[in-house]
């Protein structure tokens, strides 16, 4: 059973793309692609490196213009207006040459005041409470991307889209990333969370939208992909196969 | 003439008196070239901030122009401005000539494509690497400058202090514009030329000692500016 949104909160779902394509020198690196994202679960899209995974997230959060198609978020077309109800988390964190506490508030006093103790409240949940005042690049890696996810969420999305968060990152970043994305998702954030970790998806994939070169071949439950994917991409992915 | 030990000797008697004369040239080439300093910055800064932003048909003739006009001939600036300036000129109402404005001007002119090419290409480079994630915020085009500016302080920082470097040591503009009148618009860098000139080093060489002391100081900044941003990752 599919859970809806009950809070009357993200008018931005269904999320609907119909004939979405990018070329790049002829090549095509998302190929007519049709899909609807509905429900109010966590959404993995994932696929083998070179799938069109981040690519299509850009598109839909409005960071590229897509070749053809259609993106529609409740029905709306992209502009400033839906965007500043999402938030994205990039691969590889882009922070501001400000401390810890200086990059949150930019995002904080991007959406109105800045609430000293919601944004100290963040920090001390992603575990940078003791490096508040450091400047945010001198932090590790972990470190730094547990800071993007908490400047995201200080931005309440309402929609968080997570572009391979963790990948490279060491497990208890990982973990904390993963249990902060839960949180969000059970305070009524719509989640979209892109990876090619098979076991990140077994985890947080309730609905699971699998690509591969630039097509999605499939869109179905977690559970039920995992046990029987319909594709040979997919089982051979899920086999642990190369796929190409 | 006088020998060189005995000049040296009396520029830092000058010095250590804190002769009235030397102080007040001291104090308008700093008056002077602060001022330039000012203006050139918030114009190259503006410059820089919607050059390295913008996509508009033009911007990369706008950034030749720049950095082509880095180079510009004090002299020649100082000719330009004197046209403008002088009584037959179309600004010849104004009677800014031989003024300190007038000097203002000529350096302001010199340095704005310096500040400007340099901070475009500091701008850049932030805006590169910040793009996706202001786009993702939408941000409006104000707050995108903002951040970049303020993100980019250190550098720019060192930007400004080259604009200012090439303006306190420059003579060839404002000895034009400026007439190195005494009391007046008579700067270090005119001065020395003038009692070099005349004869009387020693005058030159405490002012030729100062300007040293400042040239020296303004790169111990750069340098520090950049270790505290090295140190901070702020680079």
């Amino acid at each position: 059973m599919q859970k809806r949104f009950t809070n009357g909160k993200t008018g931005l779902i269904p999320l609907e793309v119909s004939g979405l394509s990018y070329h790049a020198d002829d090549r095509p690196l998302l190929d007519a692609l049709d899909v609807r994202i509905s429900s109010a679960d966590r959404t993995v899209i994932m696929g083998p490196n070179g799938a069109g995974k981040s690519l299509f997230l850009r598109i839909i959060h409005g960071l590229i213009a897509p070749g053809a198609g259609d993106v529609r978020w409740g029905g709306r077309a992209m502009s400033d207006d839906v965007r500043r109800r999402q938030a994205m988390v990039f691969q590889r964190p882009v922070l501001l040459r400000r401390s810890v506490a200086g990059n949150m508030d930019f995002a904080l006093s991007l959406r109105g005041a800045i609430d000293e103790e919601k944004r100290d409240a963040l920090i001390e949940r992603v575990g940078l409470g003791n490096a508040r005042d450091q400047p945010a690049r001198t932090l590790s890696g972990g470190e730094q991307q547990r800071l993007a996810l908490a400047r995201a969420l200080a931005l309440e999305p309402e929609v968080l889209m997570l572009d391979e968060p963790t990948a490279n990152l060491d497990p208890a970043s990982v973990l904390m990333i993963e249990e902060i994305v839960n949180e969000a998702h059970h305070a009524g954030a719509k989640i979209i969370f892109v990876t090619h970790d098979l076991s990140q998806a077994r985890r947080l994939g309730d609905e699971i939208i699998f690509m591969h070169r630039g097509k999605i071949l499939e869109q179905t439950q977690g559970d039920v992909f995992f046990k029987a994917p319909q594709s040979q991409a997919a089982r051979d992915f899920i086999e642990g196969r190369i796929v190409t | 003439m006088q020998d060189f030990g005995n000049a040296l000797e009396l520029a830092i008697r000058l010095v250590a008196s804190g002769d009235s004369d030397l102080m007040e040239i001291i104090a308008l080439s700093l008056r002077v070239s602060l001022t330039a300093l000012l203006v050139s910055a918030i114009l190259g800064f503006s410059i820089g901030a919607l050059v390295a932003t913008s996509t508009f048909k033009g911007r990369g003739a706008i950034k030749i122009l720049l950095s082509a006009l880095m180079g510009l001939p004090p002299v020649v600036v100082g000719l330009i401005v004197y046209i403008f300036l002088s009584n037959a000129g179309p600004l010849g109402w104004t009677q800014l000539l031989y003024t300190p404005t007038a000097m203002i001007i000529a350096q302001t002119l010199l340095i704005t494509p310096i500040i400007g090419a340099l901070s475009t290409q500091v701008i850049e480079d932030i805006y590169l690497e910040y793009k996706d994630f202001f786009t993702s915020l939408a941000m409006s085009r104000r707050a995108v400058a903002g951040a970049l500016l303020w993100d980019g302080r250190y550098s720019l920082l060192t930007v400004a202090l080259a604009g200012f470097g090439r303006a306190i040591a420059e003579v060839g503009a404002i000895i034009i514009v400026g007439g190195n009148i005494n009391h007046l618009t008579r700067v270090m860098t005119t001065a020395i030329a003038l009692e070099t000139s005349k004869g009387d080093l020693a005058l030159a060489m405490a002012l030729g000692l100062i300007l040293i002391v400042v040239s020296l100081a303004i790169n111990a900044s750069v340098i520090a500016l950049n270790l505290t941003a090295k140190r901070y990752a702020y680079a």
